[in-house]
């Protein structure tokens, strides 16, 4: 019998159809992938095999077996053995999925106890013992940690831990990497591969992300709308996919082997060669004082010139966001200064706009879209309110909306729309430079791939200078003409985008291009074994 | 392990300075107030002599300041007081002497204290068992009929003032079953067994509607803890429920129960004065309530000083109860 078989599974949570009629099965010491945008009830099928949905007044249909248990037709005792005894679930937030008030060895040798007949004594050994397993160094000593002493790499490592600590025949991944940085992911998508090829357990990996199946699974199951679109293996569903939306999904994915998709048009006012716009020089920021100042951002100097997309590109904590908004003015640098047309600027500027990360909580949730994108023309002294409205309108349709959607609330708008709401405040005040920070990386890809068509669109019309914030790599090749790679405040590679991405100079560069995951297979193996290499060198 | 000494150390420090905020406040406030402060001090019947000693001794000719050291002094130092024929030593922590009653307001509090103490320790008790009790059940039982049933309890609870409770029970326990006899207050010293049998009714009328809040709070930080993804992990890795309400989601109600319990426990030090009266219990909040009927103004202010220290303190402990429950505490 297979480790996992599931027939004709539905779930639904009240008039929603989460899944609708899923099929699959997955053998013994074989992985795979559940693919999806959000919504499409990939993760719902994952707590499926756990019965977590028992209790939460979800209706499930179908059968579930998983490791021999009957998941549906178990007694909660059986259930209660099934969960982390026979598969073990890793969640994606490892933040917030452990207890922060109790010991990370603790935590896991209280799973331990629940499975076995283990002593105290013998449940914390054997913590330490997978803690060291999954490489957390000085596991005795770390086990006594609590989770918010840990980094989120190894809050990770923590929870994989804690779900290897039973031996389980299988292992539920969901969104594993997806808090996590391009190089963390990377390790822990090779610490799970390791650990697969090791103990021969079966992998069951949820998520948005294709490159990350790719890296890590023999087979992919795409899922929309809680159906199965294709299903097979890896190789042949992301080589050459036959259905319509694989084909649409491996196509709104950026690529960082590829070079820029749309070259601009027009002329970029002769390359980089247009007038600098923004110039930023010897730019730093610290926080704190005494002997817990930080150097967020430390010396610091680029310019940015009419219609070109600078992109700058770090891992968390290494200081783009705080660069972004030094560049507008929302925050004063410590040190150095911003010349906007030649002139120091000090404080915000209505020529310099920025987009934020998260279009959720950067709208008002308790007024209309319309009166927040009306707020920068109000503060320039607009009144007449025909007018404001007008060209509220006209914003709402530039991107994308309608002039209609004036009196509607966030909450009626989808990610994507929040976003180009967003993205329409900015253009309210008639910016000639905008800063994203992290504009799509809260979006699905295929959402993803239309904000970014956007935002260009907007460039070659109004000849905007942009600033573009991300962590992912692949999207910042995608639009950007010019890069900066960031690591700890400061930029430790510049220059042309295809000059960066082709041939890195920096040795972070380096391995942050090794890092991101190859939507090939193939191509993936390889990535991995290049980046053991790195590690040896670093 | 330092960190959390570091910020012990820091708390207590804390503590301090607002004790002594206190102090100014209440002393600017009582004794700065417009009108004759010695003849209010001294009481309405005193003649224009004991007025004017008063006024030398309250030294009310001199500047603010200096009228607050000498109020200080006596705090740490001790004074004494000339009551004209004799001298009367007030030792350190001196907190004046009540010209009406012609006592030590020390002596006066610590005479009272005891009473409050026990009557407040005790309800406390009462009320966290029976408050976190129901809040923890509650939640467990959410949506059924016992839940619904409790929360109607507790909000009954909430809302009966305690003059009724502690009548209701004065009359079935003592007057219609005779279970126990009629309270009346027995130090912990003479004999501890009657002293906690003369208080039951007391502790529990004044536990009662605290124990409502605490249900309340218990039930709604537990929901909260319960809906986080920490609890969902737990549960995926087939732990109990009966681990998960009472090691994981209790955990989490922790903090603001010690919160809560440390406002009402210094309130109730000086504020249970319907159940005091009710019960015949000689504590602070009686004395307190005499003192501003008769404007007996040292004995006021040495009362609002005590009942600040409780409120300080208890708040104080709270905050390094909260950093052992949460280490987190300590970073910030």
């Amino acid at each position: 019998m297979s480790l996992v078989e599931v027939t004709d599974l539905t779930v639904e949570f009240g008039e929603l159809r989460a899944v609708d009629g899923l099929s699959f099965a997955l053998e013994q010491g074989a992985a795979l992938a559940l693919v999806g945008e959000s919504g499409s009830g990939k993760s719902t099928v994952a707590s499926a095999l756990l019965g977590l949905h028992r209790g939460t007044g979800a209706r499930v249909g179908g059968s579930v077996h998983v490791a021999g248990t009957d998941v549906r037709a178990a007694s909660d005792e059986e259930l209660r053995r099934l969960r982390g005894g026979k598969a073990a679930m890793v969640f994606q937030d490892p933040l917030s999925s452990l207890d922060p008030y109790y010991a990370i060895g603790d935590q896991i040798a209280e799973v331990y106890r629940v499975h076995t007949r283990a002593s105290r004594r013998a449940a914390r050994a054997r913590a330490v013992e997978v803690l060291d397993r999954v490489g957390i160094p000085d596991a005795v000593r770390r086990s006594r940690s609590r989770p918010h002493e840990f980094s989120g790499g190894m809050r990770q490592r923590a929870l994989i831990a804690m779900a290897l600590a039973c031996e389980p025949g299988l292992l539920i991944a969901d969104e594993p990497t997806t808090a996590l940085d391009v190089t963390v992911q990377a390790q822990i998508l090779d610490l799970l591969h390791t650990l697969r090829e090791e103990t021969g357990m079966g992998l069951l990996l949820v998520t948005h992300d294709v490159g990350v199946a790719a890296e890590s699974v023999d087979e992919v199951l795409v899922m929309r709308h809680g159906r199965a679109v294709e299903h097979g293996a890896v190789q042949e569903v992301l080589g050459a996919p036959s259905e319509a939306y694989t084909r649409e999904l491996l196509g709104a994915v950026p690529r960082v082997d590829a070079a820029r998709v749309a070259p601009q048009e027009v002329p970029v006012s002769e390359g980089g060669s247009g007038e600098p716009v923004l110039e930023a020089t010897g730019l730093g920021r610290v926080f704190g004082r005494g002997k817990r100042a930080f150097n967020a951002v430390d010396d610091v100097s680029l310019t940015i010139h009419r219609g070109e997309t600078l992109g700058i590109v770090g891992e968390s904590g290494s200081g783009k966001t705080t660069l972004g908004r030094m560049l507008v003015g929302l925050l004063e640098p410590t040190a150095g200064e911003v010349r906007f047309d030649g002139r120091v600027r000090s404080g915000v500027d209505p020529a310099v706009q920025m987009v934020f990360q998260d279009p959720v909580s950067s709208l008002n949730p308790r007024r209309s879209v319309g009166e927040s994108i009306a707020d920068p023309l109000r503060a320039r002294g607009e009144k007449d309110e025909g007018r404001v409205r007008g060209r509220v309108r006209e914003l709402l349709e530039r991107v994308g909306l309608e002039g209609a959607h004036y009196d509607r609330y966030p909450h009626e708008f989808s990610g994507g729309q929040r976003q180009r709401v967003g993205i329409a405040r900015a253009l309210a005040a008639d910016p000639r430079v905008i800063v994203c920070d992290e504009p799509v990386s809260a979006l699905d890809v295929t959402t993803q791939a239309q904000v970014v068509a956007l935002l260009g669109e907007l460039q070659r019309e109004l000849g905007l200078a942009l600033v573009f914030v991300a962590h992912d790599l692949a999207v910042v090749r995608q639009v950007s003409d010019r890069v900066v790679v960031m690591r700890r405040g400061r930029i430790v590679e510049e220059g042309p985008a295809d000059a960066v991405y082709e041939s890195p100079r920096d040795l972070y560069t380096k391995q942050l291009l090794a890092a991101v995951p190859a939507l090939d297979p193939a191509e993936a193996a390889r990535r991995r074994a290049a980046r053991r290499e790195l590690a040896v060198v670093v | 392990m330092t960190g959390f000494v570091g910020f012990a150390l820091r708390r207590a420090l804390g503590m301090v300075i607002t004790l002594f905020a206190i102090s100014v406040i209440v002393y600017v406030v009582f004794y700065v107030t417009p009108g004759n402060v010695a003849q209010i001090t001294c009481g309405p019947r005193c003649s224009p002599a004991q007025v004017h000693q008063v006024a030398e001794q309250l030294h009310l000719d001199d500047p603010l300041y200096v009228r607050y050291w000498h109020f200080l002094q006596g705090l740490f130092a001790g004074q004494d007081y000339s009551t004209g024929t004799a001298v009367q030593h007030c030792s350190a922590p001196c907190l004046g002497l009540s010209y009406q009653s012609d006592q030590q307001v020390t002596q006066l509090i610590l005479a009272k204290l005891p009473v409050s103490l026990s009557l407040v320790f005790g309800a406390m008790v009462v009320w966290l068992v029976l408050g976190v009790g129901t809040g923890v059940l509650s939640a467990w039982r959410r949506g059924r009929l016992s839940e619904r049933l409790l929360t109607g309890i507790t909000l009954a609870g909430v809302a009966t003032p305690v003059f009724v409770i502690g009548l209701v029970l004065l009359i079935v326990v003592c007057g219609e079953l005779e279970l126990l006899p009629f309270p009346q207050y027995v130090a912990l010293t003479d004999d501890p067994e009657q002293w906690a049998w003369n208080l039951l009714l007391p502790w529990l009328s004044l536990a009662l509607i605290e124990a409502a809040a605490f249900a309340r709070l218990t039930r709604a930080s537990m929901l909260e803890t319960l809906a986080e993804d920490h609890i969902r992990t737990f549960r995926a890795y087939g732990v109990g429920e009966r681990s998960i309400i009472g090691r994981h989601a209790l955990r989490g109600a922790f903090a603001p129960v010690i919160a809560l319990n440390a406002n009402n426990f210094g309130g109730a030090v000086g504020g249970a004065v319907l159940t005091e009266t009710l019960f015949g219990l000689p504590g602070i909040g009686q004395e307190l309530v005499h003192a501003v009927n008769v404007v007996d103004l040292p004995v006021v202010v040495g009362m609002v000083l005590v009942i600040g220290f409780f409120v300080v303190v208890a708040n104080a402990v709270a905050d390094v109860l909260y950093a052992v429950a949460d280490r987190r505490v300590v970073l910030t």
